[in-house]
């Protein structure tokens, strides 16, 4: 084949480094991509071989054995534990950190509280979920016993600084001329925001504040020692343990019994399962607001 | 086409009360500590069509923000001397800059829709205003679409996003958005200079229809343009500090357009406009 036009004109390629480092490179990050995507697989798989089995409608809605010995199922009381503390948890770090992020993009115009609070959710943002529960446990827990709501409080505690930091990139990136084209309109600020910024920004705001969620719903640490171990379903956050998945997991496959291991199998299964369900979520209303061109 | 534009004015002025709409008297402009605009005193007559021209940095945007307070967004931003509106000091103590705002509307440079339908971008000033009764807001979104030379366009998708406009009737659309509410003056901020040749020549018909019941203000970069729409024009050119390197529009001349495109009175306005500076 050739690649002259009959004028002289030469446009075929000529080996050159170029093209040798370009197919290194190409090489490198396939590479790259396997490291990445293996670890995860297996992950996945181990979970779906050792835990799938233990999935049935028992599993979700039994009690956990009071005897760690016994075999068979049971997670019910986690599963409704871990939604509980989540959406509690939720209900109020959403808010708040919304209303914050508003604050620090649209009202505080660059000044020093502003500033003060964006630095202080940043350095929020580094504490470990362990010191968090820490601080739950010496200031709620020892004058009021553990509880979901202890655990629903270090929870919105980790989840705030993470709300707040998205949301405010997500108004960030709503661009200028809108706030002028409604200002122009005689609209007040509030007006602004709520009917204008806000819309704008939603698929954002929506997605950021559910993967904030999910990543709270598996935390492990600031649950242990502030929630407690209850075998049976307790919906009174207010009142007597609680327990998660994530402390469920934690404690029972420290065990030696089989029956133990297999329902702490289960509940990861769950627990990603679940974390699985609010990403899906985050997608689907993501993809449900997102402007239509 | 100067000629009987200029004789219009002579008709509309004998016609309406002479106290202009806005009087500007010696207003300075500055961002921060730097001074962007100084020393502008400009009168603003109603029902006419009053065109600022210069070149880049010489204030002009600047000057047209302050006529509906917009400048107010910006941090640092601040006015000295003083603009009247219809007698009143816009930067007066107890005066509200979303209540002037009501009163001035302003189109952008960029079309900028709202990222919602065209009805709800029509509709969106109304319902600030209170108007909430569907039919109601139906007829003014009907009569300012109408009036903006858009609705044979738009008649059939008015619930369609406006992103999908091209760019010509999305500036419509502003227009149509800004007349909905009814104001007394309209800013414009450069309005065709992101439009082809066609949809600029669509906006000056549509700015000589709304001058008999508005006072407009446009700011443009195109002398053809303000030769062609504008009853008044004002030159503003930049001053550069030789010391401190500092540059300050300043308003070299104001007077009737035909004055200023074949008789001015200022050499530097006379350079300008025969494309021998700037």
């Amino acid at each position: 084949m050739t690649v002259d036009g009959g004028s002289g004109l030469d446009l075929s390629q000529r080996p050159s480094s170029r093209t040798r480092t370009d197919r290194a490179m190409t090489a490198v990050m396939l590479v790259c991509l396997l490291a990445v995507v293996v670890p995860l697989a297996a992950v996945v798989y181990t979970l779906l071989k050792n835990g799938a089995g233990q999935l049935s409608a028992e599993f979700f809605t039994a009690d956990i054995p009071t005897i760690s010995r016994i075999e068979g199922p049971g997670m019910g009381p986690a599963i409704v534990g871990t939604l509980l503390i989540t959406a509690v948890a939720a209900a109020m770090a959403l808010p708040l950190g919304i209303l914050g992020a508003i604050y620090l993009n649209e009202s505080s115009a660059g000044g020093r509280l502003g500033r003060l609070i964006r630095f202080m959710a940043t350095v929020m943002t580094g504490v470990p979920s362990v010191v968090m529960g820490l601080f739950v446990y010496v200031t709620y827990t020892l004058r009021f016993k553990q509880n979901a709501f202890g655990g629903a409080l270090a929870l919105a505690f980790l989840m705030l600084p993470v709300v707040i930091r998205t949301t405010e990139e997500m108004l960030k990136l709503v661009p200028d001329n809108l706030r002028e084209a409604s200002a122009a309109l005689g609209a007040r600020r509030s007006r602004t925001v709520l009917t204008v910024v806000l819309p704008a920004a939603l698929p954002g705001v929506v997605s950021g504040c559910l993967l904030a969620v999910a990543r709270a719903a598996g935390e492990t640490a600031p649950i242990l020692f502030v929630v407690g171990a209850a075998t049976s379903v307790n919906t009174n956050v207010f009142r007597e343990v609680n327990t998660a998945l994530s402390a469920q997991i934690f404690a029972n496959a420290q065990l030696p019994f089989e029956g133990a291991q297999q329902r702490a199998w289960g509940a990861a299964l769950t627990l990603v399962l679940l974390a699985f369900v609010i990403t899906l979520i985050a997608r689907v209303v993501t993809a449900r607001f997102a402007l239509k061109r | 086409m100067t000629d009987t534009l200029h004789d219009g004015l002579a008709d509309d002025s004998s016609s309406t009360d002479d106290a202009p709409v806005f009087v500007t008297s010696d207003l300075s402009v500055y961002y921060g500590a730097y001074r962007a605009v100084r020393n502008v005193s400009i009168d603003i007559r109603q029902n006419e069509i009053t065109s600022f021209i210069g070149p880049s940095g010489c204030g002009k945007t600047t000057v047209l923000r302050c006529f509906n307070r917009m400048n107010d967004l910006i941090v640092g931003a601040r006015v000295d001397g003083s603009i009247l509106y219809r007698g009143i000091d816009l930067y007066g103590a107890d005066v509200s800059a979303v209540e002037v705002r009501r009163h001035i509307g302003m189109v952008f440079q960029k079309p900028n829709p709202l990222p919602k339908s065209i009805y709800d971008n029509i509709a969106f000033g109304p319902r600030i205003n209170g108007v909430r009764k569907r039919s109601e807001l139906d007829d003014i979104v009907e009569r300012s679409l109408v009036r903006a030379a858009l609705w044979d366009e738009v008649k059939d998708r008015v619930k369609a996003s406006a992103l999908g406009l091209s760019g010509g009737q999305q500036q419509r659309l502003c227009i149509a958005r800004t007349i909905a509410v009814e104001p007394d003056v309209i800013l414009m901020d450069e309005p065709c200079s992101a439009l082809d040749p066609i949809a600029t020549g669509r906006i000056e018909e549509l700015m000589q229809e709304l001058k008999s019941d508005y006072s407009i203000v446009i700011v443009t970069h195109n002398m053809q343009q303000a030769a062609r729409v504008s009853d008044r024009t004002a030159f503003f050119t930049v001053e550069v500090n030789p010391e401190s390197d500092r540059r300050t529009g300043v308003l070299v001349e104001f007077d009737s357009t035909k004055k200023m495109f074949s008789n001015p009175a200022d050499e530097r306005t006379e350079n300008y406009v025969t494309g021998r500076f700037g």
